[in-house]
Order: C-alpha cells, then sequence, then structure tokens
C-alpha cells in the first residue's frame, strides 16, 4: 500500500516507512545534510536538513522523519531556510576557516553547503575550539579541528566495516572523533571514511597536497585485483593517476571499494616500473628500442620452434590480464601451434579441468549473495581474498543467513560465523566427505561415490554442517583460493557439489585475479580453445610446464617468484631455461636473473581492456592515462608479435575488434557448460604425516601492483613472512615466538620466524606467498621440515 | 607471545558483572557496560585504566572503542588516578543560583586545589560537575557515593573533617 505525499508542491506516492529525505533525493529535490548516508542507519545529529513540515510546529529532520500519508512538506520555505541557516551558523561556530590549505577544498559538503546557507560574517567572536589530530595510519590523514561530529565515520566502521574502531570520545564541546588509544584502523574497507567525511577532517594520506579537485580529470575504470570488478573513477592530472575513488554501482560495489583498489593505484609510479624495452645480452641487461626488442622476440621463439618444437613454449599469463590481452595470448601462442597456455598460477591441482564450467561464475549475483539464508565457506579468507564480496556475506549474515567456514586456518572476520569447522588443511577432502556422507545418509542417496563416502567416519561437526545445508532452501557453497589452489581441489570441488545437490544448494568459485572468468572463457588454459572448445592435443598446465622444464617461457604480467604456487620450482624451470620473455609492467630483482627479454607493458589504468567478473559481467573501460615511459598496452605489443610471426588474423586496429571477436565467437559457438560431470574415486588420497605447509596470498601481495604500493605496504594489514603454527605445535617443537627457524622441504629451504597464534590447527603452519623470502620453497601445501637454527 | 600478569578484573568483579547481565537480555550484554564500570572504578582505587576498559570491553563481548566512548562521556568515571575521596560539585543552573560560588570557593580554600587536582596526600580529588539531579536541595555535592544537599561553608568543613 503506497501512500501519498506532497514535497514543494510536487505529490509523490511512496512506500510507507520511507524518510522524507528518502523520497526527495529520489525525486531530485535537494535537502542539504551532513550526517545522512543511505548506506549507513540514520542518526540525525547534525540538523542540516531540517524541513517544514505542515502541522508541525517545529521543523522536522528530514533524514528521520517518516513518511505519513498526506503529508505536506516545504524544503525551501521560509520556516526551512531559517532553520537551515542557523544551523549552519552553529556548525561553523567550531570549524576553523582554512579551506585555502584544506585538502576537501572544493569537494567539500560543508564549503558546498555553506555556500548556499551560511552567511558571508560571523557573529560568533570567542574563541574556536581546536582538536589534536589523529594518527589512523599510512592511508588516512586528519585533522580534527575540522570535523563535525556527524559520526558517518563512527557508523561506518561498525555497520559497514564491522569492526569499531572510530568512536565518539567525550562529550558537549569536548567531544572528539576518534580512536582513544593510539591505533592505525585494520580494516580493509578503512579508506571508504574519507569519502564519507563531509568536510577536511579525514582525507587521503599519501594523496595530500597533490592536487586540488578541479585540476582532475575523472575518467571510469575496474579494479584489476579481485573477481568483484568494482566500479572505480580514476582522477588524473597531466598524464599521471592521482588518485582512485569508488564509482557507485549498487549491483557490484554500492558506494564502496576496498582500500586495495583504492591504494594500489600508488604503486603505479613505483622506481621498479620498466620503461623501456630491455634485452639481456652476454648476462648484462641492455636498453633497446621496440623495434630491436620485438624482432629479437620473434626470433628467438621461431628458434625454439626450429630447434625444439613449438610445444616446447610455456605461456604463462595472469588472470588479472584483460580479456583483450588473455584472448590474443592464446591466440599467438596457438597460431604457433603450442597449447601449453595457463592462467590458473596458484592452483596445484588440475586433473578435474574437463569438468570445469565453460567459464566459472557465481550462481546469483553479487547482490543477490545478500538475500541467502545459508552460506558454506570452504578454504576462503573471503575478508582478505574479495572484500567486497565478503561484505555481501556478511550483510546476509546480518539480515540472519547462518554463515559456515569450513577452513583449515581459523580466520579473523568482521562476524563471528555460525559455524566453523576447523581441520588441517590436507584434511579438508575428508571433512568434505564426512559432510556429503551425511548429506547422503539423510536423503538416503547413498549410490555416487558410494566407497568414498563409506571410507570416512562422520563426525558431530560435518553432521551440524550437513544438518544446516537439509533445513536451507538453496544453500549457496562457495570455494575460496584454500580450495581451489589445494591439490584435491578437484575432489574438493566434485564434493561441493554433490554437497550442493543433495542439499538443493549451488556451487560458486572466487576465482583468484581481476579477470580468471575472462581467462577460461578466451581459453587460456591448456586443453580448451576460445569459448571452451576443446584444444586437438592435449598440453601441459603450469605446474606441468613447470616440471617439464622447457626450453622457453612467456610471462605475460606474472612474477612467479610471488605470483605462482610451488614458486621454488618455477624458478628452477626459468633457471634453466634458455629463453624467457617477460611481458611485464615491474622488473624485479629475480626476474633480472631469469628473464632475457622485457617487454614493458602497460598496468593497471594505462589500458582499455574488459574483465568478466564473478558474475559473469562483462565491464570494459578506457585507459586513463598513457602507459609509463615507452611501456604500451599488452595487447598491442601481442598484435604486433602476432604479425611480425606472420600469424592470421591480427590485423586488429583498436581493443573492441578483439572484445567483438571473443563476442560472436560466444554467440556462434556451442552453449556454455555447466560443470561436470564428476567423477569421485574410490577412496581419499593418503595423508602425509608430519608439519605441512598452508599456502595463501596476504591482501596486500595478492598482485604486482598492489606489492608496489608503499602505503599498503605499511598497514597493519600488511604481513611479514613468518611461519605461523598453533600453540600446540610450537610446543611439541620447542619453539617460542620469534625464534628463527629453518623450514625446508627435500632441498629446499628458507628462513623465517615463528609466529604462534591459536587460529592454527594440528601441523598445519600458514607461510604465506608473495614474498622473496618464501619463494625459495618448491611446494606451496607440501609437508615441511622445521628446524631451529 | 607475551604472558604478563597484570593486576585486571577480579573473579568478584566478574561474578558481580555476571549479576548485572542477568537482568538484560542474553544478546544484549552492552547493556551492562555502565554498572561494569562502575565495577571495575571501584575495585581499581576509583579510576579507570585503558586495559581495564579492553577488559570490560572483552569481558561484555563489545568493540574496546564503545567502552571508552561511555567511560569518557560520564562524569562519574576518572581515567586519571584520583584521591581517596572524589567530591563532586554541582554548578549547573539551580545550584548556581544558590550561591554554589561559595562552596567552591570554600571547597578550593580548604583543600588548596583548584578543579580536577588531587591534594598532596592523596586524600581528596575536586571535580565540577553538571546537575545532580538534586536541585530542590541546592547547593549539592556528592562525596564518593554520598550526596550532600543544603550546602553551607560551615556543613562543607564538617563534612571535610569527618573524611577519613
Ligand atoms: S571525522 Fe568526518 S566523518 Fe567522522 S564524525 Fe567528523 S566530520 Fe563526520
Ligand atoms: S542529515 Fe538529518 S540530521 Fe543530519
Ligand atoms: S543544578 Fe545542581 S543538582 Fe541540579
Amino acid at each position: 500500500m503506497k501512500i501519498e505525499i506532497e514535497i514543494d508542491g510536487k505529490s509523490f506516492e511512496v512506500e510507507p516507512g520511507k524518510m522524507i529525505i528518502e523520497v526527495a533525493d529520489a525525486a531530485g529535490i535537494v535537502i542539504p545534510r551532513f550526517c545522512y548516508h543511505k548506506k549507513l542507519s540514520v542518526a540525525a545529529n547534525c540538523r542540516m536538513c531540517l524541513v517544514d513540515v505542515e502541522k508541525s510546529r517545529k521543523p522536522l529532520p528530514a533524514c528521520a522523519t517518516p513518511v505519513t500519508p498526506g503529508m505536506v512538506v516545504r524544503t525551501r520555505s521560509k520556516l526551512a531556510l531559517d532553520a537551515q541557516k542557523a544551523v549552519m551558523e552553529f556548525l561553523l561556530i567550531n570549524h576553523p576557516l582554512d579551506c585555502p590549505i584544506c585538502d576537501q577544498g572544493g569537494q567539500c559538503e560543508l564549503q558546498d553547503i555553506a555556500l548556499g546557507y551560511g552567511s558571508d560574517n560571523s557573529r560568533y567572536d570567542q574563541g574556536k575550539r581546536s582538536v589534536k589530530d589523529k594518527n589512523l595510519g599510512p592511508l588516512i590523514e586528519t585533522e580534527m579541528t575540522r570535523c563535525i561530529h556527524c559520526t558517518r565515520c563512527v557508523r561506518f566502521g561498525r555497520e559497514i566495516a564491522g569492526i569499531s574502531e572510530m568512536g565518539s570520545i567525550g562529550r558537549g564541546e569536548d567531544t572528539e572523533i576518534g580512536t582513544y588509544v593510539e591505533k592505525s584502523l585494520t580494516s580493509e574497507l578503512s579508506a571508504n571514511i574519507i569519502d564519507l567525511c563531509p568536510v577536511g577532517a579525514l582525507t587521503n594520506k599519501p594523496f595530500r597536497y597533490r592536487a586540488r579537485a578541479w585540476e582532475l580529470t575523472q575518467h571510469s575504470g575496474v579494479s584489476p585485483h579481485d573477481c568483484v570488478g568494482s566500479n572505480l573513477h580514476i582522477h588524473t592530472r597531466r598524464n599521471a593517476v592521482m588518485r582512485v575513488v569508488p564509482k557507485e554501482n549498487e549491483g557490484i560495489n554500492e558506494t564502496w571499494i576496498s582500500d586495495r583498489d583504492r591504494f594500489s593505484c600508488e604503486g603505479l609510479s613505483s622506481p621498479e616500473r620498466v620503461t623501456s624495452p630491455q634485452l639481456k645480452r652476454h648476462g648484462q641487461w641492455e636498453t633497446v628500442d621496440w623495434q630491436t626488442a620485438l624482432q629479437t622476440v620473434v626470433e628467438a621463439l621461431q628458434d625454439v620452434t626450429e630447434h625444439h618444437s613449438a610445444d616446447r613454449i610455456g605461456g604463462i599469463i595472469s588472470p588479472n590480464a584483460t580479456v583483450e590481452e588473455l584472448f590474443l595470448f592464446q591466440k599467438l601462442l596457438r597460431g604457433m601451434g603450442c597449447h601449453n597456455i595457463d592462467h590458473r598460477i596458484t592452483q596445484t591441482d588440475f586433473h578435474y579441468q574437463q569438468a570445469m564450467p565453460t567459464y566459472p561464475k557465481l550462481p546469483v549475483s553479487i547482490a543477490d549473495i545478500e538475500q541467502q539464508e545459508l552460506i558454506v565457506v570452504i578454504g576462503g579468507n573471503t575478508q582478505h581474498e574479495q572484500p567486497l564480496i565478503h561484505h555481501r556475506i556478511r550483510k546476509a549474515w546480518d539480515n540472519g543467513a547462518k554463515v559456515i567456514m569450513i577452513n583449515p586456518v581459523d580466520f579473523e572476520f568482521n562476524f563471528t560465523p555460525t559455524q566453523t569447522l576447523l581441520v588441517e588443511n590436507r584434511r579438508l577432502p575428508e571433512a568434505l566427505t564426512g559432510v556429503t556422507r551425511c548429506l547422503a545418509e539423510s536423503q538416503q542417496d547413498t549410490e555416487i561415490a558410494k566407497d568414498l563416502l563409506q571410507s570416512v567416519a562422520v563426525t558431530p561437526a560435518h553432521r551440524e554442517v550437513a544438518d544446516a545445508l537439509l533445513s536451507a532452501k538453496a544453500p549457496l557453497i562457495l570455494l575460496g583460493a584454500g580450495a581451489q589452489n589445494h591439490p584435491q581441489a578437484g575432489l574438493m570441488y566434485a564434493l561441493a557439489e554433490r554437497m550442493a545437490q543433495l542439499s538443493n544448494g549451488n556451487v560458486g568459485l572466487l576465482t583468484a585475479g581481476a579477470n580468471a572468468a575472462g581467462a577460461w572463457l578466451v581459453g587460456a588454459v591448456p586443453h580448451r580453445g576460445p569459448t571452451g572448445l576443446n584444444v586437438s592435443k592435449p598440453a601441459l598446465d603450469v605446474q606441468r610446464m613447470w616440471e617439464s622444464e622447457l626450453p622457453a617461457y612467456v610471462l605475460f604480467n606474472v612474477e612467479p617468484e610471488h605470483d605462482c604456487a610451488n614458486s621454488a620450482k618455477a624458478l628452477k624451470a626459468l633457471s634453466q631455461a634458455a629463453l624467457v620473455i617477460c611481458l611485464t609492467s615491474y622488473k624485479t630483482p629475480a626476474m633480472e636473473q631469469y628473464a632475457d627479454i622485457i617487454l614493458p607493458i602497460a598496468s593497471f589504468a594505462e589500458t582499455p581492456g574488459t574483465f568478466i567478473n564473478v558474475e559473469g559481467r562483462w565491464q570494459s573501460f578506457q585507459a586513463a592515462v598513457i602507459p609509463k615511459g615507452e611501456s604500451r598496452p599488452g595487447w598491442k605489443v601481442l598484435r604486433v608479435l602476432g604479425n611480425l610471426l606472420s600469424l592470421d588474423g591480427f590485423n586488429y586496429v583498436v581493443n573492441t575488434e578483439v572484445t567483438d571477436e571473443l563476442r560472436s565467437l560466444a554467440t556462434t559457438n556451442t552453449p556454455e557448460q555447466p560443470a561436470g560431470p564428476w567423477r569421485y574415486p574410490s577412496h581419499l588420497p593418503t595423508v602425509s604425516e608430519g608439519v605441512e605447509r598452508f599456502c595463501y596470498w596476504p591482501i596486500y601481495r595478492s598482485d604486482s601492483v598492489v606489492r608496489h604500493s608503499q602505503p599498503l605496504q605499511k598497514t597493519p594489514l600488511s604481513e611479514t613472512p613468518v611461519v605461523t603454527m598453533s600453540p600446540q605445535l610450537a610446543q611439541r617443537l620447542g619453539l617460542e615466538a620469534g625464534t628463527e627457524v629453518k623450514v625446508s622441504q627435500g632441498g629446499d629451504a628458507v628462513v623465517l620466524q615463528v609466529c604462534i597464534s591459536h587460529r592454527m590447527v594440528g601441523d598445519t603452519v600458514g607461510i604465506a606467498a608473495g614474498f622473496l623470502e618464501t619463494a625459495g620453497l618448491a611446494e606451496s601445501f607440501g609437508t615441511v621440515k622445521i628446524e631451529r637454527i | 607471545m607475551m604472558t604478563q600478569s597484570k593486576p585486571g578484573l577480579s573473579a568478584r568483579a566478574k561474578a558481580e558483572i555476571d549479576e548485572w547481565l542477568k537482568k538484560y537480555p542474553a544478546d544484549q550484554r552492552r547493556s551492562a557496560v555502565i554498572p561494569a564500570l562502575h565495577i571495575a572504578q571501584d575495585e581499581n582505587g576509583g579510576w579507570l585504566t585503558t586495559e581495564l576498559m579492553n577488559e570490560v570491553g572483552d569481558y561484555l563481548q563489545i568493540p574496546h572503542v564503545a567502552v571508552y566512548e561511555v567511560a569518557t562521556f560520564y562524569s562519574m568515571y576518572e581515567l586519571k588516578p584520583v584521591g581517596r575521596h572524589k567530591i563532586s560539585v554541582c554548578t549547573n543552573i539551580s545550584c548556581m543560583l544558590a550561591d554554589s560560588d561559595g562552596i567552591v570557593r570554600c571547597l578550593k580554600d580548604r583543600l588548596g586545589i583548584e578543579f580536577n587536582e588531587t591534594t598532596p596526600d592523596g586524600k581528596f580529588t575536586l571535580k565540577e560537575v553538571e546537575c545532580l539531579g538534586a536541585c530542590v536541595t541546592a547547593p549539592v555535592m556528592l562525596v564518593d557515593k554520598t550526596y550532600h544537599e543544603k550546602l553551607t561553608p560551615e556543613k562543607v568543613d564538617h563534612i571535610l573533617s569527618e573524611l577519613e
């Protein structure tokens, strides 16, 4: 039932329960406000939104006054304007007049509204209060004298970030917004308070004093760091990315972005950027022109094809590459007769690759995650892997959903999951089998995978998960990085699918990188070409490419020492190879050793392209700036190489022709295939004994751009590589926190400090990837030996 | 991991907090924050350390900052050490009209301290507070947990001399 109200002489049919300000906003009627924000709870503490409501003797706050039938509202009557002006005058009593030196100047809600509602002169002639600034860490600068106590930042922590760090301290005239005890904010979404703050109290620290808002040009972009595909506004000046802010997209990132999305752009100007083509001649790096570099690449590749064969080349590409880059990369290599192409650089198990769908796609939209009744996450630290998907999971939980985590580490989340089934990493398949067995027995459907299910004893924890699955209408089962990178990834996927079948649920993969879906669709995998068509000759997956120690490798935006699972194997393969061609934006110390040719390619914001996000949504974007130095967009480099190698079909002029080609293939070829069929072994693979490594990529080590962003590297969330173990294990090994230990696997060893955490279980130790310090281990998930040194 | 023995909340204090928790729904433990802070403060010689506030937060399962917000809002919580007796004089309107100024003058004079100071012997701390809710018997002061009403300088002298 709708009700009718009138605002400024216009009638509206509205849902009861809405606030006046919501109706006005939807109708484009401007009501000034500071504390109200559509994504936050109503605080009604600034009083700037006072409006004139008929039959009310006093003006009422539009943000906190629900509509009633027949209500007549005037937003610009004398009563309303007088009230608004009076509030403005009060707000300005203590606000400093420092706009000329305030970074918010020109983009300040207070400045804008003061222009409309403030008076030229202040009647207040006493001392203004001043407030000591707070240190909130490397991302957010404070100038707390400017704070108007709207509490948006406080509510954000409580309601969105799910971690209360800011508060309203003291009272009355002495109220201060801050953390009380000095601390850097730890939320992975923390910097959204910069956008929320209506004044210059909270500003972007790395961006501080670099540019004025009116000097910036705004470009649309898409985040290249996770499969969410958050929409961005990239602000540039004189061909430099100055900052990144969210672009609202209700279905994807709402009004938020993660700190990773916002501050990774600081990595674009890192001194490690390569800005010109380089060749290694007699062990020395030389800068050359593009023509020489490309010619050398062509000759070197032809040389491999002649002396070995094209299928002795390994092509490895980042899942953060654009659709166009991925498409041309596989087209180039396949054109030469090489199918050794892979983007699954963090994965270790591929035997199930035939059962993969055409491309991984969530069974529900990102927005619909909020509506789920039960979400089971298997092997996922979602809060750090896909912060804005995690935000939706948290919202679902907030709405009353059950959220179950089945994990090898009791990750710290911003809510308490309904249940956490914590098992050693190697025992994850066993746990899933136990749950599946419970489900199968309750559904009396035990034929499929009979032997496997029989081989596992059911525990009460398994039963608890199974009961939750059975009592939910359509559970959503999500496989995170820990499941997809697992040495038994295929079995875990198959079991998750079986769990879903038995409980009327659905399975989704939270894939690595920004564009795993795009990579699958274009055929950046060894067994399928574009749109999922099988290739004639089976070829090598990324791990087989390392193990086969090929004579030549082509790496596209991949730093194997940081980005790949089983990194020591990768480094070994690269160091024995006669030819390593790196198309890259950064030159790392390890790359100097293993690479022979470096082609500098455009980084984030420097290239046009398309990402397909985890929902299967295609999002194209333009370059915001021209690539740094001599670097060129990756798709152009690949196109030119195609031409120089005299391959067919490389005469593209603009990158959208590549996109169009893929689109038309996708419509003419066979329809998208779902996942399956699944096969189940008769028993679980034998589980190793002793201490095992669990490998993960910390949030700010996830890709090269992020790793080069200094502000992100200084936050509390940035980790130093350590070996993390449970107190019990530490005691058994006789180790204390901080002890230096040698962690070895076969002949490889690294030296790390011990960190003791009650979040670890059994004999699983956490050793992160993404660091040179840990790159020397050959198996991301194998057993390790830990000794005191 | 450091294992430091810290004074912290005693088992008795926790038991007392548990009594308060019984009065509220199980999912609203934060309701007990005000009594819990009093209990913690009483046990610690009349003031709250950050560690104690954190402990109260952990015990009630609420964020630390939510405890700081409450502890800094109310004048009955002390965040710095205080004397054995805390004297809170009301200077709000009713008391002011009944000459709380004279009472304040008398107190400052006798104790030799200003507001928010503690006598060198650690016996008294003097504080200025807003309305104590006893306007009918103004002027009013609160000594520890006892109200003293209809004050006169003579009465103040007497009260001070009675305190240990
Ligand atoms: S810091 Fe900004 S967002 Fe936070 S309360 Fe103050 S004005 Fe509002
Ligand atoms: S916006 Fe309504 S009171 Fe602040
Ligand atoms: S004004 Fe002093 S008790 Fe009310």
